[in-house]
């Protein structure tokens, strides 16, 4: 029992640093825009938000509980918005391609982050933001005492509950508003939507870079909780990045999908850890490598699966990915 | 915002962006130079303002990490070829507007086939060595490329996320496999250390010399491919609509299939080259991110094979350089290559917009419509 609550727990954890990036990729391509830079986004936002928590708690005796959060979620919210902006000029304006303006934003993301990210280690090879880590990771008083149950439910840090409200929104403004089915036109059909005196640009651009926002509160999620608040050298991020990638695509541009989705994906990643101790056996190790193979198999079954199927409504924006050029109608 | 300008102008926008015909080459070549040196120099304000070091001589001393010695040039001559080899099996598949996004574990799926081959076969005689060590690279890799080429061509299943996840499924498969050769022992190690059966022979007195020469010939032969053979032209007919290709009577799922075994096959290749020519053992890290990159190289170069090679030799340059700073410099380290390959590919891929497109001003709009 114990395993298992310690598995669901895992699978949360990492379940909401996918589904923050996976929310951000699905405004994104939403409208329009294929950004393959989800990786990069996330290890800016991730390193932007523990430097900017890191320095305030060592800068300050008695560091604010509220001001702590304010400062770790604005720079990493901003920071990863600033990549969004990059990639948004490039692929909009300068109508660059779009799969490898992501890429190469991939490349520079990481490379930003791990830059100055040695910088901050100081030749150590990881530090920790003690306090931040103490604030993202506090649980719910009261209800998180209530024996399993509550560490099934209550026990985790306040952006996992913010995740999922911020998912429900996310869908309501998508499919109940004007500017949700605005958007929407938008990655459907931009010269419909132009000529019905929407701004096509503006759109897109606002979409990519609060897309990217969101990103990057998934990566600083990552660092200051489900990594335990410490920055170091080797990290999965960039590995992460693309599993939020694939759920996007797993949860057929669906927020609602993407909640059980990002668990069920935590679920699986970590079922090399927790299956074997469950059912009481010992396997060797070049087994759970094979184990680790799961998610991703799993993945590609879904989704082959899925296209099989072939429902109308499980199709991607159909202009995902092509640049708008009002002058090529 | 061209609503705007549109009223307070009286009809015509100050200025208009129009598609540009027929760019002579210098003109296109020369936008993209003057976008390189501008990233050089955005670059250099970045190392000056983070690290306070004169970019001239951290330059300098990047140029040292690409040609200060013969091995130096030998190696990055090497990673070129290598880079460029897998832009060359991305090539076809990128043509045909498939997103083979799974070149990682093409490539390592081949190199395993080839360690595999190595570590059980090496009682062959060298030659037939070499040869079924090129045939389970070439199969394995094909393989890797053919199940999402089956599974898009029979239920248009995203290829995208599919050659995505096959890179992890191999990266796991490698470990596994690894796992099993190493036994107790911290590491691989280098497979057939004494005999060393199955390395490729130095060629004038060099490593690598063979590596290059077997690219240099993949190249050549895809340049012509994809330019010259009615494979070639199919796929760029698939590529630019495959409705077209349907009406024109071409079988759309034949040639997904069959390119996706040519993009495969010669990933393994490349995986084959890296393993005996190269690393003589294999890691998770044999691929080392260059199938990512070799994206990067295809799409710039137009998948042209000499433009790739161009490329190719600038993304490893920068590589070296970057290395080659870390270590001079203890204020930057090895990360500085990816910022700096990050910004020159920002303004290359920036760059395109004013080859392919120029600005037409009011005034000479006016007059054109005049004349």
């Amino acid at each position: 029992m114990m395993t298992l609550v310690a598995w669901i727990n895992r699978a949360v954890w990492f379940g909401t640093v996918i589904m923050f990036a996976s929310l951000g990729e699905i405004i994104t391509e939403k409208s329009g825009n294929l950004n393959l830079g989800v990786p990069g986004i996330m290890f800016i936002g991730g390193f932007a938000g523990f430097a900017g928590a890191y320095y305030y708690e060592n800068a300050v005796a008695n560091p604010n509980v509220a001001l702590i959060v304010l400062i770790a979620l604005l720079c990493a919210f901003v920071a990863a918005g600033l990549g969004g902006l990059i990639y948004s000029f490039l692929t909009i304006t300068l109508r660059a391609n779009q799969n490898v303006t992501g890429l190469a934003l991939t490349i520079f993301g990481a490379g930003i982050a791990n830059f100055f990210g040695v910088r901050v280690l100081n030749g150590g090879t990881s530090v920790k933001a003690t306090f931040a880590n103490k604030v993202f990771t506090a649980k719910i008083p009261f209800l998180s005492k209530l024996g399993t149950v509550g560490d099934m439910l209550f026990s985790y840090g306040f952006m996992v509950y913010a995740v999922i409200i911020l998912a429900v929104v996310i869908h309501c403004v998508l499919y109940k508003t004007r500017t949700g089915l605005n958007l929407r036109a938008v990655g459907e059909n931009p010269a419909t939507a132009d000529a019905a005196g929407v701004n096509v640009t503006k759109y897109k651009y606002v979409a990519t870079c609060l897309g990217a926002g969101l990103t990057g509160l998934g990566g600083v999620y990552y660092v200051l909780d489900y990594g335990y608040g410490t920055w170091s050298t080797a990290n999965s991020i960039e590995a992460l990045g693309w599993l939020a990638v694939a759920l996007v695509i797993f949860a057929t541009w669906k927020p609602l999908n993407i909640i059980w989705g990002s668990y069920l994906f935590g679920v699986l990643y970590w079922l090399y850890n927790y299956l074997p101790t469950i059912l009481g056996i010992t396997i060797p190790p070049y087994a759970t490598q094979l184990i680790q193979m799961v998610p991703y198999i799993v993945t590609i079954v879904v989704l082959v699966f899925v296209s099989f199927r072939k429902k109308r409504e499980n199709q991607p924006p159909a202009s995902l990915g092509l640049a708008y050029f009002r002058e090529e109608r | 915002m061209d609503k705007k300008q549109l009223k307070k102008s009286g009809g015509e926008p100050l200025v208009r962006i129009a598609k540009r015909e027929g760019v002579p080459f210098w003109k296109a070549w020369g936008v993209r130079v003057i976008a390189v040196i501008l990233a050089l120099i955005v670059c250099a304000i970045f190392i000056y303002l983070v690290t306070k070091l004169n970019p001239i001589q951290v330059y300098k001393v990047m140029l040292e990490g690409s040609f200060k010695s013969k091995y130096k040039v030998l190696c990055t001559l090497r990673d070129t070829a290598l880079l460029l080899g897998i832009g060359v099996a991305l090539a076809p598949a990128f043509k045909m507007r498939f997103w083979n996004i799974g070149a990682e574990g093409q490539v390592l799926m081949g190199g395993l086939a080839t360690a595999a081959v190595m570590v059980y076969c090496n009682e062959l005689p060298a030659w037939l060595l070499f040869v079924v060590m090129l045939a389970a690279a070439l199969c394995a890799g094909a393989i890797w490329g053919l199940i999402p080429a089956i599974f898009k061509s029979k239920w248009d299943t995203n290829e995208t996320l599919i050659t995505l996840m096959m890179n992890y499924v191999a990266i796991n498969i490698v470990l596994c496999v690894t796992n099993l050769w190493r036994g107790e022992k911290s590491s691989m190690g280098t497979i057939n250390m004494h005999t060393k059966a199955g390395w490729f022979p130095e060629i004038f007195g060099y490593r690598f010399i063979l590596n290059i020469i077997i690219i240099f010939v993949l190249a050549i032969a895809m340049f012509i491919y994809l330019k010259r053979s009615k494979h070639g032209f199919e796929i760029s007919v698939v590529g630019e609509s495959a409705n077209t290709a349907k009406y024109a009577g071409i079988n759309v799922k034949k040639v997904i299939i069959r390119t996706m075994l040519i993009s495969g096959a010669i990933c393994g290749i490349c995986g084959f080259i890296t393993v005996a020519g190269r690393d003589q053992t294999i890691s998770t890290a044999t691929a080392g991110g260059y199938g990512f990159t070799a994206i990067i190289v295809a799409w710039l170069a137009k998948f042209n094979s000499f433009y790739m090679a161009l490329i190719s030799f600038l993304l490893i340059f920068l590589e070296n350089g970057a290395a080659q700073i870390a270590s001079a410099y203890s204020s930057l380290n090895d990360y500085a290559a990816s910022i700096i390959t990050g910004i020159i590919l920002f303004f290359i891929l920036g760059s395109e917009f004013f080859v392919n497109y120029r600005f037409v001003f009011r005034t000479k709009a006016a007059k054109e419509v005049k004349g």
